[in-house]
Order: C-alpha cells, then structure tokens, then sequence
C-alpha cells in the first residue's frame, strides 16, 4: 500500500498509517490516518471479511489451545450433541445447543458475524407471554422508523396495523 | 408428482426477464432458514422424525395464503431424474435432491403455486423458504418470503432466542437466517480483467461470491451468484439495502466496462458475439460448459444490440432446459454423453431458429 508511508496518528505510535477513517459529522468530514492496531483499538475493523467454513474456525481453536471454547465435557441434554461433535462436523444438534455451550456460541458468532445481538424481526411465537409481545413490538416499531426513513410508506402502514394489533387497548 | 416436475414450466417464472436489468441480473433469490422449536435438527433425527417434522410443516402451509395449486413434492417419491430436473431449475439443493447419496426420508420442498415461493423440508434446517425472482428484485423476493414466514410463524413454533435471534444448525446463518443473493452475468467485467477487482471489493463489504448453483459450484459463462455473508447484526431490510446497493454498483461497472469493450475492441466484440452466435445456431454437439460459455457471449451481443435475437429470456431457457436431466426429461428417456451433446445441440438449434432468426450480417 502506498498509502503506508505516513505516521500512524495513534498516541504514542510510530508505525505505518494503513487505515484512513474518514468521518462524516454535521457535514465536515475528517481524516485519521491509523495503523492496524491503533484502528482496531477504536473499534475499527480492518480484517477481510471472516472465514465461513466453521469446521476449520473451530479445528484452529482447538488445535491453538488457547482461547479454545473450553467447554467441560458435557453434552446436550436434548440431543446428546457434544461440543466436540460441533467442532467436528461445525454443525448443531438442536435448538438446546445454543443454550448448552451460550458462552462459546456467543464467541463463535461475534467471531463470524461481528455481533451476537439480532436486530433483526422479532419472532412472536403462536401462544406468545407478554415480554415476547413487547419485544416483538419493539421490532416492529424499529421496522417501522425504518420503512418511514425510506419512503416505503405501504410497508409503514402495514406495520402501524400489526402494531395496533398487539398494543393493549386503553 | 413427477408430472409437476415434467411440465416444462413449472416454478420458472423467473426465467421471464422481466424484471429491472434482467440482461445482466438473471435472477434474484432471498431466502429464509428455520427450525422448529423442540425438535432435532435434520442431521441429527432419525427418519421417522424427519417425517413428523415434513408433516407439521406441510400441514402449517397448508394452513397460508400460499396453498392454492401448491404441491408437496417427497424426495423418495421422485425418480432421480425429476429430482435433478428440480435440481437444474434452481428450486431445490443438490442435497436435498440427494443426488449423490439418494434422497431421505421426511425431505420435501412444498411449492406455492401462484407465485414464486416454495419451501425446502429438512434440508440443512427443518425449513428453508425461498422467493426466487426475475432480473434485480431484492426487496420484492424478500417481502414475499417475509410474508409467507409471518404466516408459517402463526401455526409453528419456531426456534428462536431473544438475543441471537433465529436458531439453525450452522451457525453462519444465525440470527436473520436470511441469503440473499443476485446472478449476474458479467462478461464486461472478465474481458476487461475488472473483475477480480470488482470481487475482492465485494468480499469488502461483507459479500460473497459464487457460481450458478450456490454453495460449491464453479463459475461458468461469466455467471457469479453474489451474496450476503453474514446474517446477524443487521436487519433484514438493511441486508436487503446493502446487496441491492452493492449489486447496483456492480451492474454499473458492467455497463461501464461494456462500452469500454465497445470503444476499443468494437471489431472483435462483434466478431466474438457473431462467432458464438453462429456455433449455437449450428453446431451439431455441444457440452454443456462450452454452450454456457457461447451463450455468454451471445447474451452480451444481445445486450448490446450487435445481435438482433434472440430474447434474453430464450437465453434464459436455454440455459436451464439444456441440461442433462431437462433433455432426458424431454426425449422420456436416458441418454447417453454423445446423445446428451447431439440433443443439445439440436434443442439449441430449434431455439434459435425459432427466435426470429438475424438474417442479415454487420453492416448488411
């Protein structure tokens, strides 16, 4: 990169700038020239987009010992699924799983997805308790600042029903 | 059930190019993984709960919008054949097809018959819902399988945790379970040796690339599957934004390099679409990977008006319907490699002397 020869404008840091971090805020927009490290301490990712294959994440993890799931050799209770099935074949047993080994899971997501929080649809299942509701109308509302953002006003007004539908009546 | 799979168009509708910038972008598909709230997943339950899971998930379609003319199609009821017609026609997995190891019991795709949605039973997760459309229509494939998950959700109790959101058995399609992904055609792109510049800048912002059969398979013609990478963290809506975004500037690069080809290697462009042209209209055998390779750039011919015919949804046709098992399909029996080749052949042939065949040359 030819880019590298300035200074990293990190504190205290000398090495080859590889990331420029250009912010836009209320229309001025400036640049920070970073190195790899002074970057990712703000919290920016340079890193090429995570390797998918699951098997070979997980065989690395192991095989490095370190921060390896270092889950106590037990196994699921519903399905019998052992974590070291899961680093084998990188697929999950049932549902259960997730609830079984939560602490790796969460790792192994954040590692894949760069997050572990769904921000996505919130699921109202058929025989919902009231804290599902909420969370789903929740979503729903996020959906809907959403869809009035960009102009998708047939998508709004399909939201404000459902969400109508769910809200206790006064 | 195979007599579904036999009609020749069935669940090709997005073969029709009649969506936006249906030239370069053949086809856009958004799909859905779920699975069922206390149930094994596929690879770990026997047959028989394979079979509960295909039934419960039948009787909820069912039960949606969708059930009019829908079929439910039984792995181990089809012959291999129609399963690889399905196969060919995109609408089904290779593994659900269980092409290599034969076909599980319970594994079933339930296809909506008034538009283009379906459902694949116990594949990689209990439920896969697809919506697979013509040209680049991300957010209307995505609203239709939204729809129909609403209303699949009403009657199945589907796995899902507050924070991670929807569960499926690999974690890489954790949270939304959503793919979204849009065929592009881009010979521009090859020609002008962009185009590994244009897939590293994909793999950039957080997309993938692939050939036309998904997971696995390689790039011919010029046809790159282009994808959402990872599945949580973003809403749906978001991921949808960003691979129209992406692939919209993909797509421009596309033409952009089109007219590059044009300005400054019009003669050989045209010689190169004319020539490709002229092997289709006549050869007498074609493998399979050679007519992908000439219909590229009879399609970029057509794209760019230097070929007059014929449709870019013959094109389309063409490249589904000259497969193996379309062509055993349509002669009703199995055919040897040299009769695969003559067959394809001729089917080409009668295409494109159908299609209002040019019948002057350049400049004629």
């Amino acid at each position: 990169m030819s880019e590298a020869q300035r200074e990293c404008e990190g504190p205290d840091c000398n090495n080859p700038a590889v990331v420029h971090w250009t912010q836009v805020v209320n229309n001025e927009s400036s640049t920070q020239y970073l190195c790899k490290a002074c970057a990712a301490a703000k919290g920016i990712s340079t890193d090429p987009p995570p390797e998918l294959d699951v098997t070979k994440f997980l065989s690395q993890l192991g095989a490095k010992g370190s921060p390896a799931p270092s889950e106590p050799s037990r196994s699921c209770t519903f399905c019998g699924l052992t974590f070291e099935d899961f680093r084998n074949t990188g697929r999950l047993g049932c549902s259960h799983c997730f609830t079984t080994y939560d602490s790796s899971m969460r790792r192994l997501l954040e590692r894949i997805h760069g997050s572990s929080r769904h921000v996505g649809k919130v699921y109202l299942p058929p025989d919902p308790e009231a804290a599902e509701i909420d969370r789903r109308l929740d979503g729903l509302r996020r959906s809907l600042r959403r869809a009035i953002e960009v102009e998708d006003f047939e998508r709004a007004a399909l939201l404000r029903d459902e969400i109508r539908e769910h809200e206790p009546s006064d | 059930m195979d007599d579904a799979a036999a009609n020749f168009d069935f669940g090709l509708g997005w073969l029709e190019a009649d969506g936006p910038d249906a030239d370069i972008v053949l086809s856009t598909r958004v799909r859905l993984a779920r699975n069922l709230q206390g149930h094994p997943y596929v690879g770990s339950a026997s047959d028989g709960q394979r079979e509960v899971i295909c039934r419960t998930v039948a009787r909820a379609f069912e039960n949606t919008s969708m059930r009019r003319r829908a079929v439910l199609l039984r792995m181990t009821e089809m012959s291999e054949r129609a399963r690889k017609v399905l196969f060919e026609r995109r609408l089904i997995s290779r593994e659900i097809a269980g092409l290599r190891t034969g076909p599980d019991g319970g594994v079933a795709v339930a296809i909506a018959g008034d538009g283009p949605v379906s459902v694949l039973i116990n594949e990689e997760d209990h439920l896969r819902l697809q919506g697979l459309v013509g040209g680049l229509r991300v957010a209307d494939a995505w609203s239709m399988v939204d729809r129909l998950d609403e209303e699949l959700g009403r009657g199945l109790h589907f796995a899902y945790h507050h924070e991670f959101g929807y569960l499926t058995c690999c974690p890489t399609n954790v949270g939304t379970g959503l793919r979204a992904s849009a065929l592009l055609h881009l010979p521009g792109l090859v020609l002008t040796k962009e185009i590994a510049k244009a897939l590293q800048g994909i793999s950039e912002v957080g997309l993938t690339f692939r050939g036309l059969h998904g997971e696995g398979s390689e790039v011919v013609g010029n046809f790159f599957q282009i994808s959402n990478q990872t599945t949580l963290g973003q809403s749906e809506e978001d991921l949808v934004e960003h691979l129209t975004r992406i692939v919209t500037t993909v797509l421009e690069k596309e033409r952009r390099a089109r007219q590059v080809l044009l300005r400054d290697a019009g003669p050989v462009t045209e010689d190169k679409v004319w020539r490709a042209y002229g092997l289709l209209r006549y050869a007498r055998a074609l493998e399979y990977e050679e007519l992908m390779n000439l219909l590229s750039g009879v399609r970029l011919g057509v794209s760019l008006q230097l070929l007059p015919s014929p449709s870019v949804y013959s094109l389309n046709r063409i490249m589904i319907l000259s497969q193996a098992a379309h062509l055993e399909e349509a002669a009703g029996r199995a055919l040897t490699a040299p009769e695969r080749r003559a067959h394809r052949a001729e089917y080409v042939r009668r295409v494109l002397a159908a299609g209002n065949p040019p019948t002057s040359g350049p400049g004629g």
